[in-house]
């Protein structure tokens, strides 16, 4: 009988250090990578300019679409934007910018004194269109193709890999 | 006239009770999903941004008609089950579920196992 607890004994031990060892190897960053290979559904959002709604029909002839969420407070937003300027200039790609939390005004400015690299301009005003991507924070980018499903997701402001990473996705057509 | 009266207090209650129901269901949501921009804390704990939008989401999906599962599957989907401090059951966690059972019934087989053992030497 004692070998047996012996045995149960090591055996509980080594699953307590096993479930130990995975879980302080494994990182603890929260990501959304979840996500990629999901389709969007119900793509909805207000015009920041305009009296209009962009839908998925509005998305369809495009190649690929990036939805970058900004905001003209964010620091970080400033960093990314010489990225999504070079960005515009591709041809697969369209970009579609949502003003988060934001005031008009503020964000219109940003994109004069910074330049505009987008071909949609959107608005989520309250920050709660942006719960259905999946977004905790800005800036973030979703990388979708024409048929709305979810190529890469980008966390925090865009970089040089990540501006690689997209051009190989919008390219390998 | 009274029927009217004891309809209107018969209505006032059965809504009293309704709306108070929705604050503890509401609550008990706000309790279970994790804050992500945040140290250890709940949304109901937090007054971050992030939780203020989350909040409004799931008063949404509340005056929608959504049930607390629905909630949690919507929000789970969008953020993963890391969101939620009650983990769903599925294959990949069941042994978290399962293993303090495990635990305690083998160590209930023990202690009449060693009960027993020394009942015999008495």
């Amino acid at each position: 009988m004692r070998k047996t607890i012996k045995s149960i004994t090591l055996i509980v031990l080594i699953f307590i250090l096993g479930v130990f060892f995975i879980s302080l190897n494994k990182s603890t960053d929260y990501n959304t990578e979840h996500l990629i290979g999901n389709k969007l559904n119900k793509i909805k959002f207000e015009s920041l300019e305009h009296k209009k709604i962009f839908t998925e029909e509005d998305f369809k002839k495009n190649n690929y679409t990036l939805i970058n969420f900004w905001a003209s407070w964010c620091a970080p937003c400033r960093i990314e934007h010489p990225i999504l300027i070079k960005l515009s200039k591709e041809q697969n790609l369209k970009i579609l910018g949502v003003n988060f939390k934001d005031k008009k005004i503020n964000a219109l400015k940003f994109l004069k004194d910074l330049g505009n690299p987008y071909d949609y301009l959107a608005k989520d005003t309250s920050g709660k269109e942006s719960v259905n991507y999946g977004i905790y924070g800005i800036p973030e980018s979703i990388l979708i193709d024409n048929k709305y499903i979810i190529q890469k997701k980008f966390i925090g402001p865009l970089n040089l890999k990540d501006y690689d990473d997209i051009l190989e996705v919008i390219n390998s057509l | 006239m009274k029927l009217k009266i004891y309809a209107l207090i018969f209505f006032l209650h059965f809504s009293s009770i309704l709306s108070a129901n929705q604050i503890v269901d509401q609550n008990a949501i706000h309790k279970n999903l994790r804050c992500l921009v945040c140290q250890g804390q709940s949304i109901a704990d937090s007054n971050s941004d992030f939780a203020q939008t989350l909040k409004m989401v799931v008063k949404d999906l509340i005056n929608q008609g959504k049930t607390e599962e629905e909630i949690y599957d919507f929000l789970s989907d969008k953020y993963g089950d890391w969101i939620l401090y009650k983990p769903k059951f599925n294959l990949e966690n069941f042994l978290l579920w399962f293993f303090p059972y495990i635990v305690l019934i083998a160590g209930g087989f023990i202690i009449v196992f060693l009960i027993k053992k020394r009942s015999k030497k008495v």
